[in-house]
């Protein structure tokens, strides 16, 4: 039975009616029109819908909107601050990492949490915390560019 | 920045969120407001259907083919800007709307630039010429007396005697007959009285301007095809058969009456849901109840798949190079050396599963927004299944999953067509994961034989060369008939399959040759998740796979260094120039026979692979890590070197070739549809692995070969065509074992170390 449930996204808190056990992707997607997670398997394998929960990294099409009550939801586009992108947003725009670009959510959601707790990482490093994010376009060795770009900012 | 906003929201037409809002700047343009006239009636024979001056004399390049974001739209605008004597800022692109451009084609076959870019910039030269002209009679001087430059025309020696193109034409439209060649899709051409810049005089073509679309994709600020709102729009889902073959006999449209607004369309074999909530049309179609007709499981066992080739009975053959006698030379050869070589079928696997939005209004108008990387066809699909003229079908083409090829995008648009048509309200379908792996048209398996016959002196005598596979055409390379959909052929259309394969593009000038293909009959005709049809370099990945590792087994037999072998055997100046400078770049360390280096339990090696692409010329060097212990391979660095004719920009081309090797790569080592009797089985990213960013190379190191008295050739495609080869090679070279069997996975390494 669907019931209210509040979402705290991208510094905005919104009530919305929806199935407690909804992946938090629809609520983004379709209740509050926040369309950048996107949906690529449903699955939790790509990361195509990844949102940071508390500052970590979510897949959001396999994440229960019911298990995000209090929690601070951010999406991409909640990203940068006052329209000035966030330094990892700024990197892959540097190196013009996205094809199609579908994926970026995974990627860059990712970095961002990431670099916050491994701020100097190694090429090992980086490769170990993005490993299962899927690029169908092959951007792999822009993104390793850009990761490395983002932690040198 | 004011020019960079202003064009962010010309182009922000064609990436609207919610419709009701944002189909502004581009249609506005075309209707008359913005500051521009009225657009005439799009014709191919007409230069407004190819560029147009705003009112502040900035320009508008209508472009009839679309980019998936290899910077083919900046390329066009490059090539438009240049022969419009513009910097490249001030050239806008609009792409793939079928209101606002011609059918050149969609992205295909890698003729962005080289087809619909040749197209843009004849009309591009028009332009200027038509302008030029109107400036000598304003300003009472012959033409020959004018220069033009950012867009003001001025008299030689008086810069201020001029006027400007925003006073001459600035917001109304050309009208100027071009000379059409007749022609729609990707050989559309067109030409005017208006003679092309010379190459030498080039300023923007040739530098590296960045894309339009990265800062948008990378903030989040643009909306991809899923994101399309319409107001009253139904969510649906697609429903397919667990044994492939098999149609709905009853559906139980009681087991989802408990899901909000959720209901059954079924149209002969295809079923739907949809429902007011994505996630109760998901829902639904998880709930739904089918009782299936009772078919045969159509499928051989998966090991079995390339002896059923081998033995199938030919549909359809062609032998495309027959030189000198094949048969007698390799009678009477000292030695002959014959391999074979198997690639699987391979999925597109989009990053997502297709998406379409399509709402057939009541009086008869149609629109469809799509990511189909052909959008002029999938309207045409949309209209055909439909049965209504294809003016009344406004296709919007946006951004999507990348797609390389006929992927399921076209499939979707066909059916959420029907179903709009169905339910009379506005329709989004989107496949669900399984289905985007499971029942996209495939890349077709194949089976590639090779023999030569090598005379006493080690010279070739004789090359003769076959594929054997699956038709590339099973499913047309468009979506623009019924018969070549998946719901069309559920819906019961008949069948219009078209036999073809290909053979290797190469210059060997070996003086006997034959190349010849063959298909085989489909594994199950209809509605089949194995429907086999265009992946990106259609075969080009499977027959140059086997050439090229043949060939570094015939400099081997030969006792030749692999590249010394080729380059003796090359009789195209061009071919030689990609290979002598990829193994130049590499360090290529010359060898006849696998030099099997050892560090620990990993092996070393180093391949090369050559090939041509319509034109285009590429070599490739791998450097591959094999691990002994578990046969897992790392293409840790390569070189690629690349004739591709005049650059358009240098650093879009270079991240072009990164994406076909990494992709390649990933085709290379771990892609593989599998299918059990009843169905496929590879289904979602876990039981269809693609490369990983641990697995991602280390270096790849691109040489840009520029050729700038050469017309432009195909850039999107070429640079996959020869990898496999490469690192089927470079395997050779660390362990000695020739991997005949694509993908080279760690199961098939171990079976050969064994």
């Amino acid at each position: 039975m669907p019931k209210k449930i509040s979402l705290n996204v991208d510094g905005k808190v919104h009530t919305i009616d929806a199935d407690p056990d909804m992946p938090l992707l629809y609520a983004l997607r379709d209740d509050l029109g926040m369309t950048n997670p996107r949906f690529g398997c449903g699955l939790a394998q790509c990361g195509a819908c990844t949102v940071l929960v508390d500052g970590e990294p979510v897949r959001s099409c396999s994440t229960a909107v019911e298990d995000l009550h209090g929690k601070k939801i951010t999406t991409l586009a909640g990203l940068s601050k006052g329209g000035k992108p966030h330094k990892v947003q700024e990197a892959f725009i540097a190196e013009q990492v996205p094809q199609c670009g579908y994926c970026l959510n995974g990627w860059v959601m990712t970095t961002v949490s990431f670099l916050e707790k491994t701020p100097k990482p190694t090429d090992a490093q980086i490769r170990e915390a993005l490993s299962g994010l899927k690029c169908r376009c092959g951007t792999h060795t822009a993104i390793l560019r850009a990761v490395k770009r983002a932690a040198q900012a | 920045m004011n020019q960079h906003i202003s064009r962010r929201s010309l182009l922000a037409g064609t990436g609207a969120l919610t419709v009701s809002v944002a189909l502004p700047g581009v249609v506005l343009a075309a209707t008359g407001k913005a500051g521009l006239e009225k657009r005439p009636p799009l014709k191919p024979d007409q230069l407004a259907s190819f560029v147009t001056i705003k009112a502040d004399g900035s320009a508008i390049a209508w472009f009839g083919k679309i980019d998936g974001g290899q910077g083919t739209d900046i390329g066009v605008v490059q090539i438009v800007a240049e022969e419009l004597d513009l910097p490249a800022a001030k050239v806008d692109i609009v792409m793939g709307d079928t209101g606002l451009t011609v059918n050149q084609g969609g992205a295909s076959g890698s003729t962005g630039i080289q087809e619909g870019g040749a197209a843009l910039r004849a009309a591009a030269a028009e332009a200027r010429r038509v302008l030029v002209e109107m400036a000598a009679q304003k300003l009472g001087v012959p033409a020959d007396q004018l220069v033009v430059d950012n867009g003001t025309i001025s008299v030689k020696d008086q810069p201020k005697k001029k006027t400007t193109y925003a006073d001459l034409i600035g917001g109304r439209h050309f009208d100027i007959q071009l000379e059409w060649n007749g022609k729609i899709g990707n050989p559309l051409a067109v030409k005017g009285k208006g003679p092309v810049k010379a190459v030498s005089a080039y300023k923007v073509v040739g530098t590296s301007v960045p894309r339009r679309d990265v800062e948008p994709k990378v903030m989040g600020t643009k909306g991809y095809v899923g994101d399309v709102k319409v107001p009253g729009m139904l969510h649906a889902r697609s429903i397919f058969p667990p044994v492939a073959g098999a149609v709905p006999v009853a559906v139980d449209e009681a087991s989802i009456k408990s899901i909000p607004g959720a209901r059954v369309v079924q149209i002969k074999n295809y079923v739907a849901v949809l429902a007011p909530r994505e996630w109760d049309a998901i829902k639904a179609s998880r709930a739904l109840k089918i009782t299936w007709s009772d078919a045969k499981p159509p499928f051989p066992a998966q090991n079995t798949l390339h002896q059923h080739i081998r033995e199938a009975k030919a549909l359809k053959r062609e032998v495309e190079v027959n030189k000198g006698d094949v048969d007698a030379a390799l009678a009477s050869a000292a030695k002959v050396v014959e391999a074979s070589y198997e690639w699987p079928f391979q999925s597109h696997a989009s990053m997502a599963p297709a998406c379409a939005v399509v709402d057939v209004k009541a009086n008869g108008e149609v629109t469809l927004w799509t990511s189909s990387q052909k959008p002029h066809y999938a309207a045409e699909g949309v209209a055909n299944i439909l049965g209504v003229p294809v003016e009344k079908v406004h296709g919007i083409w946006m951004w999507g999953p990348g797609s390389y090829g006929r992927n399921d995008a076209g499939d979707v648009a066909a059916e959420a067509a029907l179903l709009s048509k169905a339910v009379g309200k506005p329709v989004r379908l989107q496949w669900m994961r399984n289905q985007g792996h499971g029942w996209d048209p495939k890349g077709p398996a194949s089976v590639h034989t090779v023999r030569a016959g090598i005379d006493a002196e080690g010279k070739i005598t004789a090359w003769h060369y076959e594929s054997k596979g699956f038709s590339r055409l099973d499913v047309n390379s468009n979506e623009s008939e019924p018969s070549q959909n998946l719901v069309g052929q559920m819906i019961d259309v008949p069948l219009k399959p078209t036999q073809a394969f290909a053979v290797p593009e190469e210059s060997y000038n070996f003086a006997n040759k034959r190349k010849g293909w063959t298909t085989v009959a489909p594994l199950l005709d209809r509605s089949s998740p194995l429907r086999s049809s265009h992946l990106r370099d259609p075969l080009g990945p499977q027959v140059h796979f086997a050439s090229e590792a043949f060939m570094d087994e015939l400099a081997m037999a030969a006792n030749l260094d692999p590249v010394e072998f080729r380059i003796k055997n090359l009789s195209e100046p061009r071919d030689v120039a990609v290979i002598k400078t990829a193994a130049e770049k590499a360090g290529w360390q010359p060898r006849t026979s696998a030099r099997k280096q050892m560090k620990g339990d990993v092996a070393i090696g180093q391949g090369i692979a050559y090939a041509q692409r319509n034109g285009t010329r590429v070599a490739v060097i791998a450097e591959v890590e094999v691990n002994t212990k578990t046969g897992k391979v790392w293409a840790r660095k390569y070189t690629v070197a690349q004739d591709a004719g005049l650059i358009i920009n240098p650093n879009l081309l270079k991240m072009t070739i990164e994406g076909n090797v990494v992709q390649g790569t990933s085709r290379a080592l771990k892609e593989e549809v599998t299918f059990d009797a009843k169905n496929v089985t590879s289904i979602d990213w876990l039981t269809y692995p693609i490369l990983d960013i641990t697995e991602a190379p280390e270096t790849i190191d691109v040489v840009l070969i520029n050729r700038p008295e050469i017309a432009p050739t195909g850039a999107g495609e070429a640079s996959m065509r020869p990898l496999a080869a490469a690192v089927a090679n470079a395997i050779y070279d660390a362990t000695g074992v020739r991997m005949r069997q694509a993908p080279f996975t760690p199961a098939r390494i171990k079976t050969g170390l064994a």
